[in-house]
């Protein structure tokens, strides 16, 4: 469904600040898989994400999404097959408007808007129903600005905004990762739940090795732009976070391996 | 009386501008200078209209037009050519000044003899009055000509206020106020912020041009230079309204905005009569915004002070 083809990213090209993020990757994405995104800092994980949801446009390579052919689309062109989680609180919610307002433009993606009103009766009813299904006791509140709520609301708020029009494709980037521990729990126990309620096809960038674990049926493990290793069935649902641990270790021997061989083959040839 | 009549008159033309200046300020962060063209640009037009015969009304609305024409302008040289806000707008603005002369031919175009919508509301007032100069009001004399014109412009206020917060809850206009509060959510949603800035600021500068066009027909004379300071005018009326008003819901904000400029003309009605000179009006007008921002903050921190002092006495 999701067609990743030899995709390349190089940010501030040909000068000392140099990145290159994505250097090949080569997916292919069924419908319904719940994709766990791991790597070492700096792999591209993140680049990958913002990749797929058109933050930029990538110098090489083709992004396809069923018959759509996403590459050259322009970011909010491509809102209408793609929700979004960010890993910044702030940047998934709309601060002076209230929850009732972000839900009632979230509930628009990918449609027209015009000069129909944006809330209804209808609508706050169904809001409602939304938001209580959170079970965090926002339903009382929709018409709170958000700028009130704590990071843990506004993600749950983000990840119900991202979904409120089922999405082809759900990206979750490291969207836990700037929460405390309950409230992350909260969110990731909210996120399995729409998932699996909705079969989203969904990609999630993560830190931890605990819901890189728990979480998901397939894992991609990047590094330095490239995908290093793709497991997925029963190799996926075996692995403990020692297991990952150790493979961050031998990538990172490798890497070490490597310098030290380009060392050693410039003290003896050069 | 009459001081008191003209002062509300300006200020509620003010406060039309007041509303488009909160637009591109407030809902949009768009320091927009384009106003202060803009809303000569909807002066200039509409007294060339009128001049040439057209209906006042029609006029009026062809000085919208050209405000928000001026306004797109700006828009598109922030969103496509990625020109930085205040810049865009002070380049439209300086453009506009050239174009604005063009359009009123000199630099000061007189109204006399044009049929004004201002105009048409005096003779209304008086047919209504039977015939009668002035009436007696609170006591003191009032020309039936100034409170039938401030009755047009508290009309066309009230139409343009009530229109504004009717479009701010459809779908686009939810939208446009997204654009501004967050710009990366609304990308994610599927809106195509550029457009949305560039209809705003068409919207805005075409209630600018609206305020022009009144304020000339009410002063009869159209002039190159009366745009200049509407920009902070504007705000003024805007940061007063925010003063003046307690929560943050739109309706509320709005409707300080249109307070703050009856209060910002009010204020400089009186300091006109206590005798200050017209020239020093920029000065009274800074210090006025000066207080305003700076009050909240004031009273803001003495409250704190207060409490801490009760708590520790």
């Amino acid at each position: 469904m999701l067609q990743i083809r030899d995709i390349h990213k190089t940010f501030h090209p040909d000068t000392p600040n140099e990145v290159r993020s994505l250097q090949g990757v080569t997916l292919d994405i069924e419908e319904g898989s719940f994709v766990i995104v791991l790597g070492t800092n700096g792999s591209g994980k993140s680049t990958l994400l913002n990749a797929l949801a058109g933050s930029f446009y990538v110098d090489r390579g083709s992004i396809r999404l069923d018959e759509h052919e996403l590459t050259r689309m322009p970011e909010n062109g491509r809102a209408r097959f793609i929700g979004r989680v960010f890993q910044n609180p702030f940047s998934g919610t709309a601060p002076n408007l209230t929850i009732a307002e972000n839900l009632a433009l979230a509930s628009r993606r990918g449609q027209s808007r015009g000069l129909a009103m944006a809330l209804g009766a209808a609508q706050r009813q169904q809001q409602h129903e939304a938001v209580a299904r959170l079970g965090m006791g926002l339903e009382g509140r929709l018409d709170n600005l958000i700028g009130s709520l704590s990071g843990g609301q506004r993600q749950a708020l983000t990840l119900l905004m991202a979904t409120l029009v089922k999405p082809r494709l759900l990206l979750l980037d490291e969207h836990t990762a700037a929460l405390d521990p309950k409230s992350a729990d909260q969110v990731i126990r909210i996120t399995a739940q729409v998932v699996a309620r909705d079969r989203l096809t969904t990609l999630m960038v993560t830190h931890s090795m605990a819901q890189a674990v728990s979480l998901g049926d397939r894992l991609i493990m990047m590094h330095r732009g490239r995908v290093i290793a793709d497991l997925s069935g029963a190799q996926k649902s075996r692995l403990r976070p020692d297991d990952l641990l150790a493979r961050f270790e031998e990538v990172r021997r490798a890497d070490l391996l490597d310098e030290a061989a380009a060392q050693m083959l410039a003290e003896r040839f050069v | 009386m009459s001081l008191l009549l003209g002062a509300l008159t300006l200020g509620l033309i003010l406060a039309l501008l007041g509303i488009g200046v909160y637009i591109s300020f407030r809902i949009f962060n768009f320091p927009d200078m384009t106003c202060e063209g803009s809303y000569t640009s909807g002066a200039a037009v509409a007294a060339v209209a009128m001049l040439a015969g057209h209906g006042p009304l029609a006029a009026t609305a062809m000085g919208m037009a050209a405000g928000a024409l001026a306004g797109a302008v700006t828009g598109l040289v922030h969103t496509r050519l990625k020109v930085n806000d205040l810049l865009a707008g002070i380049l439209v603005m300086t453009g506009l000044y050239s174009v604005n002369l063009r359009v009123m031919g000199s630099s000061n175009v007189s109204l006399s003899g044009a049929t004004t919508l201002t105009g048409q509301a005096a003779s209304l007032g008086t047919q209504m009055a039977g015939g009668a100069k002035t009436v007696q009001i609170l006591g003191r004399d009032a020309a039936v000509g100034d409170l039938a014109v401030l009755a047009l412009v508290l009309a066309v206020l009230v139409a343009v206020t009530a229109l504004m917060l009717v479009f701010f809850r459809t779908q686009l206009g939810l939208a446009m106020r997204g654009t501004g509060d967050n710009a990366q959510m609304i990308r994610a949603l599927g809106v195509g912020d550029g457009h949305m800035q560039v209809l705003g600021l068409a919207i805005s500068n075409a209630l600018a041009a609206l305020a022009g066009a009144l304020a000339a027909q009410y002063l009869g004379f159209v002039d190159i230079s009366m745009g200049l300071g509407m920009l902070v005018a504007g705000l003024a009326a805007v940061i007063l309204g925010e003063t003046l008003v307690s929560g943050r819901k739109l309706a509320v904000l709005v409707v300080g905005t249109v307070l703050g400029a009856l209060v910002y003309r009010l204020l400089i009605a009186v300091a006109l009569r206590l005798g200050m000179e017209p020239n020093d009006l920029k000065l009274i007008t800074a210090v006025f915004v000066l207080g305003a921002l700076v009050a909240p903050v004031a009273v803001a921190r003495w409250r704190e002070r207060a409490a801490v002092r009760a708590a520790a006495g």
